[in-house]
């Protein structure tokens, strides 16, 4: 049974066109899901919508988003977002934005076991401490007194990875969590989510750019393109044979993860062109569904 | 370390723009035409009378000559006589200074209310008719000046529904135990509740007057800076952390919007003082803007010297407050 499970989500820009069509993706408890695809193809879409980020021009046209046996989209606002903040988390990607510049490290931690959870202060503290240690902050005593601006860019992704698990979510979103960093410390932090993910047994939605990181990091993996999936596998029969050209062509122009620094080189025109078809072709079939259901109504 | 480098910076920029504003108050009311000391005196005053009077007050000496003595005698606390009450102005000035405070701040602290009510309500209603109401009466509040809504607030609570008080500082027959001149805080702190609801009562439609066109530019600037902050990344961050959406305005987003709104706050704050002048003249409010009126409509020239110095150290002295506390509010510059 899947503790994540994304039925056909669609998501548009209101009166625009859409930015995921009809995705489909399941994380089972204690795996490590890679969802990969360029730039601007929804991969952030999926994540801000299973935590309830959408931004406000976004609107979800269809599916459902059950996490641990409850659809999230059937729940009133704020019981959904209770039930999102109990059981999931986020991994940012800019951990220079993402804390609150007016706030001490140590309250951006504990408040949410204190207000949500319902934990003591002193629980919540030691809590706090330990997962500081945890992710190798020096002196965390120190730390907790901190403002962000006093931490250099990887301290406060290691505070943020310290943060997401403070709960003990059942399920962790971690959103491209190392290209705004320095290149030295990206495999530091790669090392240290993948070990607290096993250590902890939490369920792991991996957003990335890099193959050569999912097949580090993940068991299963999702290839998305223009918001559709091409492939749904498991990294093992996807690095041994991916079955859908976009995705072979993708493995195919990334370098042998010796050099993560250069990025993905472009896919051959004439195979996004054939997986664009395919995108409009989706699009042309839900539109007609669409004008013939509005028909039908009317 | 950053702030005692304001507060050197400061105190210095003050004294040079004290003395520039001693320089032009003193040649500006003396082209003004109009003999103070002919005023004073009866009519059928002969020439030699005026000219007496004149030696007295050191009005027969040269422009140059009379602003040495005068600036002379600042220097060392001593802002001459009224020509009028022929008192020390330097007493008479301050013995108004706090009724005028007192004012001041109690509208900004509704403006602070008012502005920041309408702020968090528009910011948590964003996007919705409540919003729109909001957008509404602020520019309502905004498009009329100080004075007039002091004009609508005597009509409406002063005269239609007599509520407040519409003259005067407190009732005059009460007695008064106070030996500061700071009525509405020192009946607080002698526990005197019923003169202190009396002076509430008589302060609260002249502060809610200046305070309306305030409250409206605090809640416009600070709506659109909380919106702005509400999008940011830890803003998003915390909103998956749970919390509710209130909460997430108050707690995560409020304090950083409301640092850049703080320095525009402050400037307006100095335009509320100025616009005292007025508001206590329509209310017969005894501060220093009713006793200003008082002097230029005398002539009386060491009195209105005497009161624009002081007007103007009240705004630097604001201006310093807000750049302390902009320091104070923001962790950066705090520990820099
Ligand atoms: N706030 C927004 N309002 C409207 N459209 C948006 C917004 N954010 C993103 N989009 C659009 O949604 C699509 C998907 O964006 P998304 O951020 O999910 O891409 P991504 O796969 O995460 O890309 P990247 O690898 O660059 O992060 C893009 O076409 C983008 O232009
Ligand atoms: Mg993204």
């Amino acid at each position: 049974m899947s503790f994540l499970s994304v039925r056909n989500l669609t998501l548009r820009l209101k009166n625009g066109p859409r930015l995921l069509r009809r995705v489909s993706l399941d994380v089972a408890p204690g795996e490590v899901r890679g969802l990969v695809g360029e730039s601007g193809a929804g991969k952030s879409m999926i994540g801000k919508a299973i935590l309830g980020i959408l931004p406000g021009a976004v609107e979800i046209a269809e599916g459902e988003i059950w996490l641990d046996g409850t659809d999230l989209l059937s729940l009133p606002p704020t019981e959904r977002r209770r039930r999102i903040g109990a059981t999931a988390a986020l991994i940012p990607q800019d951990p220079l934005t993402a804390l609150n510049p007016s706030h001490r490290i140590g309250p951006q931690i504990t408040d949410r076991l204190v207000h949500i959870l319902g934990w003591s202060r002193t629980d919540a503290t030691a809590r706090a401490l330990d997962l500081l240690a945890e992710v190798h902050i020096p002196d965390p005593e120190r730390v907790m007194r901190n403002y962000p601006h006093e931490l250099s860019g990887g301290m406060r992704q290691r505070i943020l990875i310290a943060s997401a698990f403070a709960a003990e979510p059942k399920l962790i979103v971690a959103d491209e969590p190392t290209t705004a960093l320095d290149v030295t410390v990206q495999k530091q932090i790669l090392r240290l989510i993948a070990g607290m993910q096993a250590r902890h047994q939490t369920a792991l939605l991996f957003v990335t750019h890099d193959l050569g990181v999912v097949s580090k990091v993940c068991q299963r993996l999702t290839v998305l393109y223009s918001g559709m999936v091409v492939e749904d596998a498991s990294v093992t029969d996807f690095f041994a044979a991916p079955r859908h050209a976009y995705s072979a062509a993708l493995l195919a122009a990334t370098p042998k993860y010796t050099d993560p620094a250069a990025g993905l080189l472009p896919v051959p025109e004439t195979v996004t062109a054939s997986v664009r078809a395919e995108v409009e072709a989706f699009d042309r079939a839900m539109d007609s569904a669409i004008n013939e259901r509005g028909l039908a109504d009317g | 370390m950053q702030i005692l480098r304001i507060l050197l910076m400061r105190l210095t920029t003050t004294a040079i723009t004290l003395l520039g504003v001693a320089i032009i108050v003193f040649f500006v009311i003396r082209v003004v035409p109009g003999n103070p000391v002919a005023m004073m005196l009866p009519p059928g005053a002969t020439e030699d009378d005026i000219a007496r009077l004149n030696a007295l007050y050191g009005l027969d000496k040269s422009l140059v000559a009379q602003f040495g003595i005068w600036l002379s005698g600042v220097v060392q606390g001593d802002f001459g006589t009224s020509i009028t009450s022929r008192q020390p102005v330097l007493g008479l000035v301050l013995g108004r200074l706090p009724a005028t405070l007192e004012l001041s701040i109690m509208a900004l602290v509704i403006a602070c209310l008012l502005g920041g009510a309408a702020a968090l309500t528009g910011t948590r209603y964003r996007g919705t008719r409540t919003e729109a109401a909001i957008d509404v009466a602020d520019g309502v509040a905004l498009s009329v000046p100080d004075f007039l809504w002091g004009l609508v607030l005597i009509l409406l609570f002063g005269v239609l529904v007599p509520i407040f008080h519409i003259s005067g500082r407190v009732t005059p027959s009460l007695d008064l135990p106070f030996t500061t001149n700071f009525y509405l805080f020192e009946s607080l702190l002698r526990l005197r509740l019923d003169l202190w609801a009396d002076i509430v009562s008589h302060m609260f439609m002249p502060a809610l007057a200046l305070a309306i066109p305030l409250a409206a530019i605090i809640g416009q600037l600070l709506k659109q800076s909380l919106k702005e902050t509400m999008n940011l990344d830890y803003v998003t961050l915390a909103r998956t952390k749970g919390y509710g959406e209130t909460r997430v305005i108050l707690r995560e987003a409020l304090r950083n919007a409301a640092l850049p709104t703080l320095t525009l706050v402050g400037v307006q704050f100095t335009f509320l003082i100025g616009g005292t002048v007025i508001i206590e003249r329509l209310f017969s409010y005894e501060g220093l803007g009713n006793m200003a009126i008082d002097a230029v409509i005398n002539r009386d020239l060491p009195l209105i010297q005497g009161i624009v110095i002081l007007f103007a150290v009240i705004f630097t002295a604001v201006n310093l407050a807000v750049d302390l506390l902009y320091a104070v509010l923001n962790p950066r510059l705090r520990h820099a």
